[in-house]
């Protein structure tokens, strides 16, 4: 297969198997054009991408912006904090006006979930979702996926456990999809009042207790515990969550094996990992950034490959 | 669709042979020079270079690379199917070097064109040349021509020229193909 099953990039749940791996094997390719001299390739020279966030974002924003100036794409970026958004108008209308100045493409992170969805539905141009509430965050599972396999060969049979905030994460739910739909073993760990009812439908795993998930996994992916989507609290104190559910020295010790730690990223250093975790050769902390804008080249370039240059 | 006999192995060895002795006359023990094969089809014809100027012209380190276009071809979009990329294998910077680019056959010439573009990434070579197997003489779109050249071909439109070599196809020959008969 060579091109993917999808217009879009709306989530993990559209894709199949076979367009996961597409995006990695052509993420291979990037890698080892990101890591040459000239780092540029003139692919997407006649292809104008604007990147719309109507939430805060740093590193997918960043990674983003370079994957698709690597790919010698125009780019335009919009951030609602400065927009009409704050006047009152809608989202069809901000991004039909963005259109209006013929874009191909739009990277959209937006606070409400099915924001893409429902984009895809009523604009004429391809929608990459780059966050969408609490719902999918599909390059973060994709890049969370790609690091993986580019650390222990390949994602089947692995053991994943993903650590923490499970009910406010987009993260948690793209990687459960991609890393069920790459034959990995998903378990989901943190507090109780954290943890989403019916989760096991997904056919992941529960496990309350840090120690017995860190036992079972090959890789534990820890979340960001997420104060700004907590409108109640959930646990009753971060010294508490610490306590039992922050990943130190002592417990990676305490096993009698190693175990590949990853955070997508920002590190409350100290809460879901103390920092000589973070800093250890076990975190592949750093490498998945490195990976995000190859897995963000590789999208852009693949959905891009579907419109046929009469289009535009 | 009709086939024709181009060159066949007895042929091809000659050539080859040819092409290496040529290589050594520009380019003496290769100090300063790189061999590069654009992927997918000019890695065959390098190794098979590479091979017989280290086993049979004794010249030790060779400096060799596969070279990858996809993302620098200006055909992407336009067909039916996406451009798939082959992997680029080049551990060496090329600034300052003499570059011969190794691919089977010259077309159109936008291959190569893409090729030299694609070869900035890796430095400022000092010269590049280029040797072809075939050179589709009549089919060029760009000002682009060989250095060192196996046979010359007069093909048209709607014929092909098909490079087979034992490690792909079980043999090595040359042919010309005629998609369909007029």
């Amino acid at each position: 297969m060579s091109q993917l099953s999808v217009d879009h990039l709306l989530g993990i749940k559209y894709l199949t198997p076979e367009d996961i791996q597409l995006i990695h094997k052509t993420a291979d390719q990037f890698k080892e054009v990101i890591n040459r001299p000239i780092k540029k390739v003139p692919s997407l020279r006649d292809i104008t991408i604007a990147n719309l966030f109507f939430e805060n974002s740093t590193r997918t924003k960043l990674s983003f912006e370079l994957a698709e100036k690597r790919l010698s794409a125009d780019v335009i970026n919009f951030s609602a904090a400065q927009s009409s958004v704050k006047k009152g108008e809608t989202l069809i209308d901000t991004v039909n006006n963005i259109l209006a100045m013929k874009v191909d493409i739009v990277v959209m992170r937006h606070p409400n979930p099915g924001a893409g969805v429902f984009l895809s539905k009523h604009v004429n141009a391809r929608i990459v979702n780059a966050g969408d509430g609490a719902h999918e965050h599909p390059t973060q599972a994709l890049l969370d996926s790609y690091s993986i396999r580019e650390k222990l060969g390949s994602l089947d049979g692995k053991k994943v456990v993903i650590v923490g905030d499970i009910l406010h994460s987009r993260v948690a739910l793209s990687n459960i999809y991609c890393l069920k739909k790459l034959g990995a073993e998903v378990m989901v760990c943190g507090p109780a009042t954290l943890i989403p009812r019916h989760i096991q439908d997904l056919g992941v795993k529960v496990e309350l207790n840090l120690k017995k998930a860190l036992e079972w996994c090959d890789v534990a992916n820890m979340l960001r515990v997420q104060n700004e989507r907590m409108d109640i609290s959930y646990f009753p104190s971060v010294r508490e969550y610490v306590q039992q559910y922050g990943v130190t020295r002592e417990i990676l010790d305490s096993l009698d094996k190693e175990i590949v730690i990853m955070h997508p990223g920002p590190i409350n250093r100290g809460v879901e990992i103390t920092s000589e975790v973070a800093d250890s050769s076990q975190a592949i902390i750093l490498n998945q950034v490195e990976n995000g804008v190859a897995i963000r080249m590789a999208v852009l370039y693949l959905i891009a490959s579907k419109i046929q240059h009469n289009d535009q | 669709m009709s086939q024709k006999l181009l060159l066949n192995a007895i042929e091809i060895d000659i050539i080859l042979n040819r092409l290496a002795c040529q290589l050594i006359e520009n380019h003496g023990d290769f100090k300063n020079t790189a061999l590069i094969g654009v992927q997918p089809r000019g890695t065959f014809l390098l190794y098979r270079l590479k091979k017989l100027l280290v086993e049979n012209y004794q010249i030790h380190n060779l400096r060799t690379g596969l070279l990858d276009i996809t993302f620098y071809r200006d055909d992407f979009r336009r067909g039916e199917e996406p451009l798939k990329a082959n992997s680029t294998e080049i551990d060496f910077v090329v600034e300052n070097m003499n570059v011969v680019i190794v691919d089977d056959v010259l077309y159109t010439g936008r291959s190569i064109r893409a090729a030299l573009t694609a070869l900035q990434s890796f430095g400022r070579p000092k010269a590049i040349e280029l040797l072809t197997l075939i050179d589709r003489r009549f089919s060029r779109h760009l000002p682009i021509q060989p250095d060192y050249n196996g046979r010359q071909v007069d093909a048209i439109g709607n014929q092909k020229v098909k490079v087979m070599w034992k490690e792909n196809a079980d043999e090595d020959a040359v042919y010309l193909l005629k998609t369909n008969d007029q």
